[in-house]
């Protein structure tokens, strides 16, 4: 079954709309979308170190995700603003990523597939990674599904009660890379933080508790994943972008019938 | 002991000096108000209090084992984030609905457990933060401007809520208001702050001064306006300052 490359390009999309679901939701509540982009657009400085170091794209990126978001995360806690820094560190990562892949020596590096993803050219070892890393996210946030909650609401409510904000801030800094370094094979760095916000964003009509609206993200993510895959083979379009923008149609509906829903 | 007591506590934030030498203590099953001008520092004691923030100089001792129920000064929950009043009081540790139902009900909003937060009113969202705060049986409440946003009915009506719920629970409740005017007559204590503790006094005889009467009148059902206090100087902090403190006049 897995020999079949759409079969395996349908799970991979499932893999990363299941881990970018519980995350984006956070991504959303906390208002961090740059803090997504910054630690995505991070990624391709990842490829570039772990090929021109030799070891496993998925560790470099990781690795390189996870020292950017612990440096946004950093200056978040600043009372200084940090809209404008957040936006420097975003698209200067991503610049600064592009000129690091052209600098590779000996090395002809098919720069879309990592700005967009190849998810047909995933592989099993590439299928394991991404289920892999999805489920580790995915329990992490369970795992601190409460505190997070309680610190998203008000670090200070959150310290009376025991809980340390910026110790569970590290844990989603920690989810964020692992998504990351799992999504740039299917969606490409330009557009993970794409598959966190928009099935976070068109779950928020139909949800009425934190875990509903996971939940039905995680639902609207998939669908995004596999609709996106058959409107590209279809249509012979590009696939990541096929996918997000199914995604962004079906947050238009979700938008289209809120009124009605609040009624 | 103290509940909880601050010793020679000195904060700066950014550089700036936000309390210097603050000396309070709080004991057992006491109202204590603390009030002052804007920016004076009354958040940031609070903050400290909870450990929120760390004293640049100075210490902070808390009995062991002590709760706080802690009431933030407001509470922005994002649109984005769907939560029942229940969901909220879940967090961070999950409850049961008995011991939810018995918080509301003290809080005096019993049927609200299964409304969204944001359909609530500002009223019944502050009860709801007072119902989060009694859930652990606190031994003390520490209520940083609970009624900002209430009309005056509203205020007073919150303030008898905490009294009742204090002669209930005995816990002792800490409260900062910036409203110089409406000071609980519960008040055991209220402190004066700015920068650092410029006074403190029963507001009794605050309240037993022929001029607050004639100024305040008696208040609604408890919650009296009943302190007068006039800061005449700049705030730069450097406590270069005149202050014009009736309650000792007429104390």
């Amino acid at each position: 079954m897995l020999d079949d490359f759409l079969i395996r390009a349908g799970l991979a999309g499932i893999g990363v709309a299941l881990a970018a679901a519980p995350l984006g939701c956070f991504v959303v509540w906390r208002r961090m979308a740059y803090f997504g982009d910054a630690t995505a657009h991070a990624a391709l400085l990842g490829v570039a170190l772990a090929l021109s170091l030799e070891l496993p794209v998925f560790g470099g990126v990781l690795l390189v995700s996870l020292a950017m978001a612990l440096i946004v995360s950093g200056l978040n806690g600043r009372s200084v603003s940090t809209d404008a820094l957040l936006g420097v560190m975003a698209h200067g990562a991503l610049a600064i990523g592009l000129v690091a892949v052209s600098l590779l020596p000996n090395q002809r590096v098919d720069l879309s597939a990592y700005l967009f993803g190849e998810i047909l050219a995933v592989t099993k070892t590439d299928l394991l990674i991404i289920w892999g890393g999805a489920a580790a996210s995915v329990a992490l946030l369970i795992w601190r599904w409460q505190a997070l909650l309680a610190a998203t609401l008000n670090p200070d409510l959150a310290t009376a009660s025991g809980v340390n904000p910026r110790r569970e801030q590290l844990f989603l800094t920690l989810a964020l890379a692992l998504t990351v370094a799992v999504a740039l094979k299917v969606v490409g760095a330009l557009l993970i933080a794409a598959m966190l916000i928009i099935p976070a964003a068109a779950a928020r009509p139909f949800s009425r508790s934190p875990e509903t609206m996971a939940i039905m993200a995680a639902i609207i993510g998939t669908v995004s994943a596999l609709g996106g895959l058959a409107a590209s083979f279809t249509f012979d379009t590009p696939t990541g972008p096929s996918i997000v923008s199914t995604a962004a149609i079906l947050f238009a509906i979700s938008a289209g019938v809120a009124p009605a829903l609040r009624r | 002991m103290s509940l909880i007591s601050t010793h020679n506590l000195t904060l700066r934030l950014n550089g700036q000096m936000v309390l210097e030498d603050v000396n309070i203590a709080i004991e057992a099953g006491e109202i204590v108000t603390i009030v002052g001008p804007n920016g004076s520092g009354k958040s940031s004691l609070l903050r400290v209090l909870i450990g929120a923030l760390k004293p640049t100089s100075g210490s902070v001792t808390r009995a062991p084992e002590l709760r706080i129920g802690y009431v933030p000064q407001k509470l922005q929950i994002d649109a984005t984030l769907p939560l029942t009043v229940r969901g909220f009081l879940n967090l961070p540790r999950r409850k049961t609905g008995a011991v939810v139902a018995t918080a509301l009900t003290q809080a005096g909003v019993t049927d609200l457990a299964r409304k969204q937060m944001a359909d609530l009113s500002g009223g019944q969202f502050q009860r709801v933060l007072l119902a989060r705060a009694l859930l652990d049986k606190p031994d003390i409440l520490i209520l940083d401007e609970a009624t900002q946003g209430l009309d005056q009915p509203g205020s007073a009506a919150f303030y008898r809520q905490i009294e009742d719920v204090r002669s209930e629970m005995g816990c002792a409740v800490l409260m900062v208001s910036h409203d110089l005017h409406v000071v609980m007559a519960a008040s055991d204590r209220v402190l004066c702050l700015n920068g650092h503790v410029c006074c403190e006094g029963t507001p009794e005889i605050v309240a037993d001064a022929p001029e607050y009467r004639a100024l305040f009148g008696t208040g609604t059902q408890g919650a009296l306006a009943l302190y007068r206090h006039e800061h005449t100087h700049s705030h730069d902090h450097d406590h270069d300052h005149h202050h014009k403190h009736e309650a000792h006049d007429a104390g």
